[in-house]
């Protein structure tokens, strides 16, 4: 074996590693540097990027031995003696730094783009960035903040871009970075995957790769015979509850009797080493008798469909969600104006960069056992005390996690912990069980860590989706442009486990009339399951698909009126005072005409035309507006726990911690956590940390979902700081500022940490009337759409948006959530789509599935609109999803104005865009599956 | 599974040579990698036992003149290609085509000799060089020869270059001289799968009055390898470049093509309503480039 010898970061090795290895596992395993990520194994995420003799290069596919000899620069050789380099100040400054997972590779990127123009005596251009990043990914920031950082870097003069918002009180609306954004900079946050335990073996599952099978047998002998295979488990070896699942515990652990998609989890694997673990994998044999797929929502509710679930007592319906207003019969005969027309949208994928990951420790591990080396950075981790079976995972809900762990483990909840590590991306994506049971169930038997990681192939093919749907919707409207009536049906593929799918297509449903004052109301949706993908949540969480359709059907509605698009919408939003089509009064923070106002204004400043020819290019602004509820609504208890703990430091100065097992996947909620508890202890942010998601030592924070954390854990965290603050001002009056009452009250044996159970106000379960939720976010966004009209391309070039968010806790952040929403929104409208055929998967690697890229990322101007709502801490609502739910209608919108051409299904295809334009066609839909029209659902007893 | 066990970067061809020599066909050639340990983490090629990685044999570097060539040595990379003075004002489609491959990073590592040895039939970098009328260098245990590159295609991904046994050495084309232009086009699609649509390139000799006398096209996908448009360059020599006759010659190549229907990446249609619209433009950037004397590339 010859060695490799590089140099890193300044720094000379010579390595004895096996001639095979990749860069990226060179850095990360033999040398620790784990700041370098791996995102999927493919050159085509970019961010396992590191620089070999000053060259990006994609380490996650480059042998090491290519780099012999040579000079290796990561993320960690970049600040130099405390000093951060001037990339990851900018960084810092821009906030463009989310999840982090990305950071190292755009960082690294982008720094040899900046030595390349320093010695060329050039000057950096916003062009030359994003050629630079052009394969570079980020899913979180939208990108504009990125190019921003790199020209501030490059020693421009670049601004942050921080929309202007209420005047600061003395934390909360400052703009702040995240308190976790150094970490991630440097490459010390660590993520699942770079932790390493002695003794650790690494796990994989043999998944279906058929849709739909009856397994007939599994034979694990050969496997389990293999030289370092430790364990390899079936449905057999599941001591506790088999099943799994948030709503419905439908979802095997292990499949027995049968598989319901290509992803089903049959048989893992523990072994001493990934290679082992992946050649046990083809070893293990299962017998399947291959049953017909049901392939789409449609097909499955059709008599005769062959069955998923045969003990589901509704066939293929998941369920069928109905919401009613008034009387659509009447609604109807009052309208002069009637637009019926059917949309498709995809199954979509989250992307986030980080595949999943999970490490269980089995209780009672003791590292000493095993002779591998201390990490000795560890603050919670490897030298920690495992003194009950721990999860470390990146979960969107860490207590659900414990319940599901606990449940198949056969043990009660507290028996287990969760630890929740950095999250690289969720977007509604990690809510669901990945590896967590797998890996604590292989830790159980083979009494040793286990990492169960996932490939990005694995992690495309495996975890729940957002939902296709079919939704026919028909609007009516009086001449003078008033909404008189909306029916809808909506069909949603649920996949083959219920996941979220009740939840997210009641959103879909609920939302199905837009932001508007209907007074007639007929919404159904049937939720299926079928043999695709499982469905779940993701960012807009059905409200996404059904305002495509509704505010597609308001702008042919405008046109049928001889109406301007603003003018129809303002006439019919809802406001205070307004019912909404479950029955809800509107009593509060309404700031949706606000929105669309100052929108409007913006959009029509100088020179304002709809639509322009230019070049070989028709341009064209589209409008479209949203609206989505903060909280869990419908009656589900809404609350979150937060302690907060006060000391003072070695130089007496008090110091706060939050604790609370809310999840952070990149949307900056340590900051705006720190900020509530700073402001109500009335301490500087930089003085109060935030430890997230250890179910040991932080109380419940409730799933990070539903953009409900900045209100229910906001108002935790706010009133946990206010009842500590009283309860030190009440046991010392005389006390002169917090740290005398610090001092005083550990003196008097006064505890110094307080909890608070906050429960946000009672919703009211959907069909029963009154609020269905606490809070409403409310935005309005226009699309400057280029359509080549030689090509059929579509570039979004400018976006402005309004976004009701209540109150903005930290304009910074918030401005992150805005942009990087509004991004991912174009992408559903113009390039994501899963590709199932038979419900076998198309999209198996990441090069079959386009997220927007730095190209494709449009110029943002945004406005804060704050509508205080009562409740919010500060008058804040949630902001997580709104901006992610109108794009793709305004995009529509926009590319009907200027081509003349409806597209009403996503993503818009330029093939057969151009074929429309060039037949003359007035709308098309994408050539996928079926594309015949849907009938109304009607009912017994119906008309 | 281990993608390769043993890792080789030889000194010299002979060595390279010897090296696939002795391990008879469980080694394999490797440029930069990109497409092939890709093939090899996807299943669609088995791992091989051994690694041979040229891109450091002394010489096969870079990009080099000799013999009245431009000669492109098996180490360089798309990214050395793009920002090749020579190549970028002599073989402007060529650097054109290396320059949209993938991302920096991509381009930072990935040799145009594994592109061509590869044998995609869209790959750009080949669709560039076929334009140039380009030849490969190959070497083995029976010496080094030149070939043309437009006999190495076999099939989709199947060239007649083994690389278990076969060393692609260096590819070389006759620099555009006085009154010769190229250039190079491609249609990307933004769902789906990051390859082309299709891409396009051209290369045209006028002589003094500006009447086409020689005449290239390159056009990828279409069909199971690169492929030229032999109708439609016969077509273009002896008459003058216009538009005209460049949308008459995309009408002759249409009539020769077989274009692909395919829902994932583009249909028989667009791909065709793509060549009708974009290969006249391509003609005229290139006549543009010839009259201006193999000028900086126009716009």
């Amino acid at each position: 074996m010859s060695k490799l010898n590089l140099t890193v970061n300044g720094k000379r090795f010579e390595l004895d590693v096996p001639q095979s290895r990749y860069l990226a596992r060179v850095l990360r395993e033999d040398l620790g540097l784990t700041g370098t990520k791996v995102g999927c194994n493919e050159a085509e995420c970019g961010i396992c990027t590191v620089l070999v003799d000053g060259t990006p290069v994609n380490s996650c596919v480059y042998p090491a031995f290519k780099a012999q000899g040579a000079r290796v620069e990561t993320i960690e050789g970049l600040s130099a003696d405390g000093l951060l380099h001037p990339l990851q100040q900018a960084f810092q400054d821009h906030g463009a730094v989310q999840c982090g997972i990305c950071t190292p590779g755009l960082i690294m990127t982008s720094k040899a783009l900046l030595d390349e123009k320093a010695a060329a005596g050039e000057t950096v251009s916003a062009d030359d960035v994003k050629a630079a990043l052009k394969d570079t990914s980020c899913r979180c920031t939208g990108y504009q903040s990125v190019i921003r950082a790199v020209l501030q870097a490059s020693g421009q003069e670049s601004k942050p871009y921080i929309p202007e918002t209420r005047a600061p009180e003395q934390e909360i609306g400052k703009a702040q970075p995240n308190p976790d954004a150094l970490a991630k900079l440097t490459g010390r946050a660590r993520f699942t995957d770079d932790y390493q335990f002695p003794g650790m073996l690494h796990a994989r599952t043999l998944r279906a790769g058929i849709p739909h099978g009856r397994i007939r047998y599994i034979d694990t002998s050969a496997a389990l015979e293999l030289p370092g295979v430790q364990a390899v488990l079936t449905h057999e070896d599941v001591p506790g509850r088999k099943r799994h699942g948030l709503v419905v515990v439908d979802w095997p652990v292990l499949c027995s009797g049968k598989v319901r998609y290509a992803g089903d989890a049959v048989a893992i694997v523990a072994a001493d080493s990934k290679e082992i673990a992946a050649e046990a994998l083809d070893l293990i044999q299962v017998g399947y008798e291959e049953l017909p797929a049901v392939s789409s929502a449609v097909d499955a509710l059709k008599p005769g469909a062959p069955l998923v679930h045969e003990d589901w007592p509704d066939g293929n319906l998941l369920k069928h969600i109905k919401v009613a207003k008034g009387d659509i019969e009447e609604g109807f005969s009052a309208a002069d104006v009637v637009v019926d027309r059917t949309y498709r949208t995809p199954t979509v994928e989250h992307l986030f960069l980080e595949p999943e990951c999970s490490i269980a420790v089995p209780a009672g591990y003791d590292p000493a056992v095993f002779d591998g080396h201390h990490d000795h950075r560890a603050q919670r981790g490897e030298t920690a005390v495992h003194d009950k079976a721990t999860v470390y995972v990146g979960s969107q809900i860490p207590y659900a996690d414990r319940d599901q762990v606990a449940a198949a483990l056969g043990v009660e909840p507290e028996a287990v912990r969760i630890v929740a590590t950095l999250m690289g991306g969720g977007f509604g994506g990690k809510e669901d069980i990945a590896g967590q049971i797998h890996a604590a169930l292989l830790a159980e038997v083979t009494g040793r860590p286990v990492k169960m990681l996932y490939s990005r192939q694995e992690s495309l093919l495996f975890h729940p989706k957002r939902h296709a749907t079919v939704i026919r919707i028909r609007t009516g409207a009086t001449r003078d442009g008033k909404l008189t009536a909306v029916q809808s049906t909506i069909y949603g593929d649920g996949g083959a486990y219920a996941s979220l799918s009740e939840k997210v297509l009641t959103r879909a449903t609920t939302h199905a009339s837009g932001p508007y004052d209907v007074p007639h109301v007929k919404v159904d949706c049937l939720a299926a399951y079928t043999n695709n993908a499982p469905c779940g949540a993701f960012r807009g969480f059905g409200v996404s698909q059904s305002c495509f359709a509704v505010e597609s059907n308001m702008d042919i509605l405008a046109g049928k009126l001889g109406m301007d698009p603003v003018e129809l919408r303002r006439k019919n939003t809802l406001d205070v005072g307004s019912v909404t089509c479950t029955g809800q009064l509107m009593r509060e923070s309404v700031g949706l005409n606000e929105c669309i106002d100052r929108v409007n204004a913006d959009m029509r400043s100088d020179d304002f035309r709809w639509t322009w020819e230019e070049g070989g290019s028709r341009f064209a602004w589209g409008l479209a507006v949203g609206y989505k509820n903060t909280g869990l609504g419908g009656g589900a208890p809404d609350q979150a726990t937060a302690e907060v703990g006060l000391w003072l430091d070695d130089e007496d100065k008090p110091r706060a911690e939050v604790r609370i097992s809310s999840a952070e996947l990149g949307q900056g909620l340590p900051a705006v956590l720190a900020a509530c508890a700073a402001e109500e202890l009335g301490l500087p942010r930089s003085r109060v940390s935030v430890l997230l998601g250890d179910t040991d030592y932080c109380p419940d924070g409730g799933p990070t979902t539903a953009s409900r954390q900045t209100y229910v854990s906001g108002n935790a965290a706010r009133l946990a700081a206010r009842r500590l603050r009283l309860r030190l001002m009440a046991a010392c009056n005389q006390c002169d500022g917090l740290a005398d009452s610090i001092a005083s009250a550990a003196r008097n044996g006064i505890s110094t940490t307080a909890q608070y159970e906050y429960h946000a106000p009672q919703t009211q379960p959907l069909g029963t009337g009154g609020d269905m939720h606490f809070a409403f976010g409310f935005c309005a966004q226009a699309v400057l759409c280029e359509i080549e009209m030689d090509s059929g391309a579509v570039h979004v070039r400018k976006v402005i948006a309004a976004h009701d968010v209540g109150r903005a806790i930290n304009p910074l952040t918030l401005e992150g959530q805005v942009e990087g929403g509004i991004v991912m929104c174009i992408g559903y409208a113009l390039s994501e789509h899963y590709i199932q055929e038979q419900g076998q998967p198309w999209t198996t690697v990441m090069a079959r599935y386009s997220a927007p890229r730095i190209e494709h990322a449009p110029e943002i101007v945004s406005h804060i609109v704050e509508h205080e709502t009562s409740e919010g801490p500060y008058g804040a609502k949630g902001v997580g999803e709104l901006p992610s739910i109108p794009t793709s209608a305004a995009i529509t919108n926009a590319i009907q104005r200027a081509t003349g051409v409806r597209v009403r299904s996503l993503p818009v295809d330029q093939d057969q865009l151009l074929l429309a334009m060039k037949a003359g066609l007035d709308q098309v839909e994408l050539g996928w599956g079926d594309s015949s029209p849907i009938p109304f659902v009607t009912f017994e007893g119906e008309s | 599974m281990e993608h390769w066990k043993h890792y080789h970067a030889p000194a010299s061809v002979e060595e390279a040579v010897a090296l696939l020599d002795r391990y008879s066909g469980v080694a394999r050639v490797m440029g930069g990698g990109t497409d092939l340990l890709l093939d090899i983490s996807q299943g669609r090629c088995p791992a091989p036992e051994a690694m041979v990685d040229p891109t450091r044999i002394e010489g096969l570097t870079g990009i080099t003149r000799a013999d009245g060539y431009i000669v492109i040595g098996c180490g360089a990379t798309h990214t050395m290609i793009t920002q090749n003075e020579d190549i970028v004002r002599h073989g402007s489609c060529l650097a054109e085509s290396c320059g949209v491959i993938g991302g920096p990073q991509v381009r930072n590592v990935a040799t145009l000799a594994g592109n061509i040895a590869h044998a995609m039939p869209a790959g750009d970098g080949t669709i560039g060089l076929l334009a140039l009328d380009g030849e490969v260098e190959t070497a083995d245990n029976t010496g080094r020869c030149w070939t043309p590159l437009a006999d190495v295609f076999l099939g989709p991904g199947l060239s007649a270059i083994d690389p278990y046994c076969t060393l692609l050495t260096r590819l070389r084309f006759k620099p555009t001289g006085p009154l010769c232009g190229s250039a190079f086009y491609r249609v990307m699609r933004p769902q789906g799968v990051a390859l082309p649509m299709i891409s396009m390139a051209a290369c045209l000799q006028l002589d003094g009055q500006h009447d086409i006398v020689a005449a290239r096209i390159s056009i990828g996908p279409a069909g199971p390898i690169p492929h030229l448009a032999i109708k439609a360059m016969e077509f273009l020599v002896s008459g003058p470049a216009t538009s005209e006759r460049f949308e008459e010659a995309t009408e002759v190549a249409l009539g020769k093509l077989t274009l692909r229907d395919s829902k994932y990446r583009a249909s028989r249609e667009y791909r065709e309503e793509m060549v009708r619209t974009h290969l006249p433009r391509v003609l005229a950037r290139a006549t543009q480039r010839a009259v201006d004397g193999n000028g900086e590339r126009a716009q």
